[in-house]
């Protein structure tokens, strides 16, 4: 029961990939942007944040707080 | 120098993303319930021109939600990189209802998308109903959360801040969850999206009209659309209100700067439509307009719920008004400054390891915590949002509002009356009031998040607080890269679409 449920989904997912046209170039486009996001702008432009430069939250914690009360 | 400029172009960054983003969302929300709706006539009549009609705006659907999925996470690393300071502060609050958004988004829409678009003659007529419905609902509960954590900006409720961790601790989840700005935003917001979505749909119908095409499945796209046009329109009439309400009581800074209104009045007028003196100056008591049209006692009516309510001026609250119990900005400054301090001994005391010290501090900082942000502002005026980008905005909104309401209700009344294809010209009107649907929301969201500046979060943090110290060279090149990449997409959606469109609704069968 549940094997029949499950290759039915299965298929569903498979035969709708198949069949796709207008999907394709849409999912083209959707991998374009993922890998100009993650390829691109994350590695290069969005390269460094707080989890990149500290290590631990109490590092993070004394960085902010440097920030909030400064002059 | 430089350190403004990085945080103007951090600004600038993140308006332009948010600008984007907010293009493709709104159709994803009521576009989905449009097509919830013309299913559902589909499966109670079981006729298959219904179907058809489902099948050609769920492609459009498609096409908007491919371009848009993504861009949302631009702004997540904005948050990491750009304003660093903020997200840290905001953590522990943003997080639980980002985490509900991100697993509903995912199970709801990965699962109920496929069966939504792959599912015709494999699963019931029904469940696949239902499936539509469940995307419908889902996206719409996706933005709930995203609205409430920017409710919560608006009005912060339901926390702690711990000066160990240097953030807002959750108190109280359902004060947070349910706190009547984030859900009045999120009405608002939401019911803004079935206007562009319904909009979107009578201007395509339109024009299909006026080319001779698909004529009836046209006029039955229109005649649904125009309907949930009509009820959305109003209810966003009534959300505005309560937004308005909502203003007054926790942003009156906002509404103040909404309405050009430097000195406050009891029984004060809404201004209809006006020309802001570009030379006003704070406190010079001159009025604010080289000409305006208002209505009389309106303001003070959606403001406080009664005629003759007092409703503060941007010079009340600068300057404070001891006859209306108005507190300064300059009194509100100290209090903030010995926030700040109080912070700041706190840190010391603890590297001490003085107790006595630390607690003397936290109960200073504790008691003046409400105002934090304060003590970051150079000048009283700093508290002040520019006036003039959010008084036109409010305005070019609310007149857009109110033309969408009587083109929906012309148009339903056309449609009824089944000869709408003799009128040309309005059809012609139809086409062309699709982007200004998208002018309204953009309009509604400068509103809401200019009018707030320079708060990052109200009252505790100053978006120059909030901005990482990036070098300006660095978000200059993201800036340009992002308008670049946007633009494309931009274009490339509309590209689509209209391909999309002009094969028609018989090809989706």
């Amino acid at each position: 029961m549940i094997k029949k449920y499950l290759k039915n989904i299965s298929e569903l997912y498979i035969e709708g990939f198949r069949n796709m046209r207008l999907g394709k170039s849409l999912w083209l486009l959707i991998a374009i942007k993922l890998v100009i996001m993650f390829g691109i702008l994350k590695v290069f432009i969005f390269d460094e944040n707080l989890n990149t430069k500290f290590n631990t939250n109490e590092e993070k914690a004394d960085f902010v707080i440097l920030n909030l009360t400064k002059e | 120098m430089s350190e403004l400029a990085s945080v103007d172009w951090s600004r600038a960054q993140f308006a332009l993303t948010a600008i984007y983003h907010f293009l493709f969302v709104p159709l994803t929300l009521g576009l989905s319930f449009i097509i919830a709706i013309m299913e559902s006539i589909y499966v109670k009549t079981g006729n298959e021109q219904w179907k058809h009609i489902t099948k050609f705006w769920l492609k459009l659907f498609a096409i908007n939600f491919a371009i848009g999925v993504a861009t949302g996470i631009i702004m997540e690393f904005e948050f990491g990189t750009n304003w660093a300071n903020y997200s840290w502060f905001v953590g522990d609050i943003f997080g639980a209802p980002l985490a509900i958004e991100g697993l509903l988004a995912f199970f709801l829409e990965s699962t109920f998308f496929a069966v939504m678009f792959f599912g015709w003659d494999k699963v019931s007529k029904k469940f696949h109903l239902i499936s539509t419905w469940l995307v419908a609902i889902g996206s719409n509960l996706s933005a709930l959360w995203i609205l409430i954590a920017n409710g919560w900006m608006q009005y912060p409720i339901g926390m702690k801040f711990n000066p160990d961790t240097a953030r807002m601790e959750m108190q109280n989840f359902f004060e947070v969850a349910l706190s009547p700005v984030g859900i009045i935003k999120f009405l608002h917001t939401v019911t803004s999206g079935y206007v562009i979505s319904a909009l979107f749909v009578i201007g395509i119908s339109a024009w299909f009209i006026l080319k001779g095409r698909h004529i009836i499945m046209a006029k039955k796209s229109m005649i649904v659309a125009a309907s949930f046009g009509l009820v959305t329109s109003l209810f966003l009439l009534f959300s505005g209100d309560e937004s308005g309400f909502q203003v007054t009581r926790t942003q009156p800074m906002k509404l103040a700067a909404m309405e050009g209104l430097y000195e406050g009045d009891s029984r004060q007028g809404l201004v209809m439509f006006g020309v802001l003196k570009p030379d006003k100056k704070h406190g010079d008591g001159q009025g604010s307009f080289m000409f305006d049209i208002e209505i009389p006692y309106l303001l003070s009516l959606i403001g406080k719920r009664d005629i003759n309510a007092f409703i503060p001026g941007i010079d009340d609250l600068v300057f404070g008004n001891e006859k209306r119990n108005i507190e300064s900005v300059s009194s509100k400054m100290a209090k903030g400054k010995i926030a700040v301090d109080a912070l700041r001994t706190y840190q010391e005391a603890k590297k001490t390891g003085d107790k006595e010290a630390m607690a003397k501090a936290q109960n200073l900082l504790e008691t003046n915590m409400n105002f934090l942000g304060y003590g970051y502002l150079e000048k009283p005026t700093d508290a002040v949002p520019p006036v003039a980008l959010t008084f036109y905005s409010f305005r070019i909104m609310v007149m857009l509002g109110t033309y969408f309401i009587a083109l929906f209700f012309v148009v339903m009344y056309l449609c009824m009356a089944n000869n709408i294809e003799s009128f040309k010209k309005l059809l012609w009107i139809c086409v062309w009031t699709i982007p200004l649907g998208y002018i309204a929301a953009e309009a509604g969201w400068i509103v809401a998040e200019v009018g707030r500046q320079p708060w990052a979060i109200q009252d505790l943090m100053t978006v120059g607080v909030g901005a990482t110290n990036l070098g300006s060279v660095n978000v200059k090149i993201s800036f340009t890269l992002f308008a670049i990449l946007f633009t494309a997409l931009l274009i490339a959606e509309i590209k689509i679409m209209l391909k999309q469109i002009k094969i028609g609704f018989e090809s989706h069968a």
